[in-house]
């Protein structure tokens, strides 16, 4: 009330009275609990949980002039070439190859992967992404890598030959 | 006969919020407003991208090349060093500019217009991507320069799925002209199978 000191002793009898009235000090605490849960739904939906995985690739150095290349019997070599219609034609060795259709699938190109890998221990595989393909293809194709181990892959830049083939292939 | 329900003590429910309010602050880190989206290809890998000392080279599905860095010293280091390289006076101004966005995706030539704009402006234009092509690669003094500011860097490639194989062989090219033969491709988890 309106006690503003220097009223004199009297009415400090009253002053205590008032004190007596006081009630519980809780106070309600509604209004703070829902706005901690409003903060509390806000920050979980804007934490973005999951972290993007990635693929660790490590490309080989340019080679120096100079440098010797390590030579691999042909018919170890496998040439994987990615094509511009989601799709993947494969062939063995160099020779007069005749490239393969495979698709991206369980079904697919791991299927022969697997089974190449299978019957050549000492298997190596070129892929060779033609320019129209899709980063998806490539990023596909890596993975198979890793779902059937292959040891020794490589990504490397597709020749004329290569788009041949594949265009023969194409037409059949 | 009515009942008077009897009360609660919700103190410790409120000690409860406060801390997780408290845990989620602190943990939480932004979503930085790319200029792109990504839709990022699926891989069974499951290596997770270092949080920071990330150099960032987003191709967009129009093989636009977008690049960013992270850490704010860093930036404003690489934009003076970017500056001395190609004769641009940046001012205090633009490099905090700059230090504060995230991707950037024009030639160097009209970042100084670029980091004019407000950030409504800049979010509403299209930037036309860094020039990548061998006559004139800009990509190339980008990554050359991040990594001579902070030699920790990571490099990660965040291709969309869609984006021309021609477009990321370039990139990775660059990558390697410049000795760089590790790097990360962000891709998301495999759904299903």
């Amino acid at each position: 009330m309106a006690e503003l000191g220097g009223d004199g002793g009297g009415k400090k009898k009253k002053g205590g009275k008032v004190r007596a009235k006081k009630g519980s000090t809780r106070i309600d605490m509604t209004p703070m609990v829902d706005l901690a849960f409003l903060l509390l739904t806000f920050f979980v939906m804007t934490t973005t949980l999951n972290k993007p995985q990635t693929m660790e690739i490590t490309m080989p150095e340019k080679p120096k002039p100079g440098d010797e290349m390590p030579e691999i019997n042909e018919k170890n070599v496998m040439t994987v070439v990615l094509a511009d219609d989601n799709k993947v034609y494969w062939y063995m060795g160099i020779t007069e190859p005749v490239a393969e259709k495979a698709d991206y699938s369980a079904e697919g190109i791991r299927k022969i992967l697997l089974q190449k890998k299978a019957e050549l221990p000492k298997l190596v595989v070129l892929i060779k992404a033609m320019d129209e393909s899709k980063y998806k293809n490539m990023v596909d194709i890596m993975d198979e890598m890793n779902i059937s181990s292959m040891q020794r892959f490589a990504l490397v830049d597709i020749t004329d030959t290569d788009v041949q083939l594949v265009k023969e292939a194409q037409a059949l | 006969m009515a009942r008077i329900a009897p009360p609660i003590d919700m103190t410790p429910m409120v000690d409860l919020a406060f801390l997780l309010v408290t845990f989620f602050m602190l943990t939480a880190t932004a979503i930085p407003d790319e200029p792109v989206t990504v839709d990022t290809p699926s891989s069974v890998s499951e290596i997770k991208l270092p949080e920071n000392n990330v150099m960032t080279i987003t191709i967009d599905k129009d093989s636009r090349v977008f690049f960013n860095v992270d850490g704010q010293f860093t930036r404003a280091e690489l934009l003076g060093k970017i500056g001395e390289r190609y004769g641009i006076a940046f001012t205090e101004n633009e490099t905090k500019t700059f230090a504060i966005i995230s991707s950037v995706g024009v030639p160097i030539g009209s970042l100084k217009q670029f980091l004019a704009l407000n950030p409504e402006q800049r979010k509403s234009i299209t930037q036309p991507g860094i020039p990548s092509d061998s006559a004139q690669n800009e990509l190339a003094d980008w990554v050359l320069q991040a990594r001579l500011s902070n030699p920790r860097l990571r490099i990660a490639i965040k291709g969309d799925r869609d984006a021309n194989y021609g477009t990321i062989k370039k990139v990775i090219d660059t990558m390697i002209d410049r000795k760089v033969n590790r790097f990360n491709l962000i891709t998301n988890m495999e759904k299903g199978s």
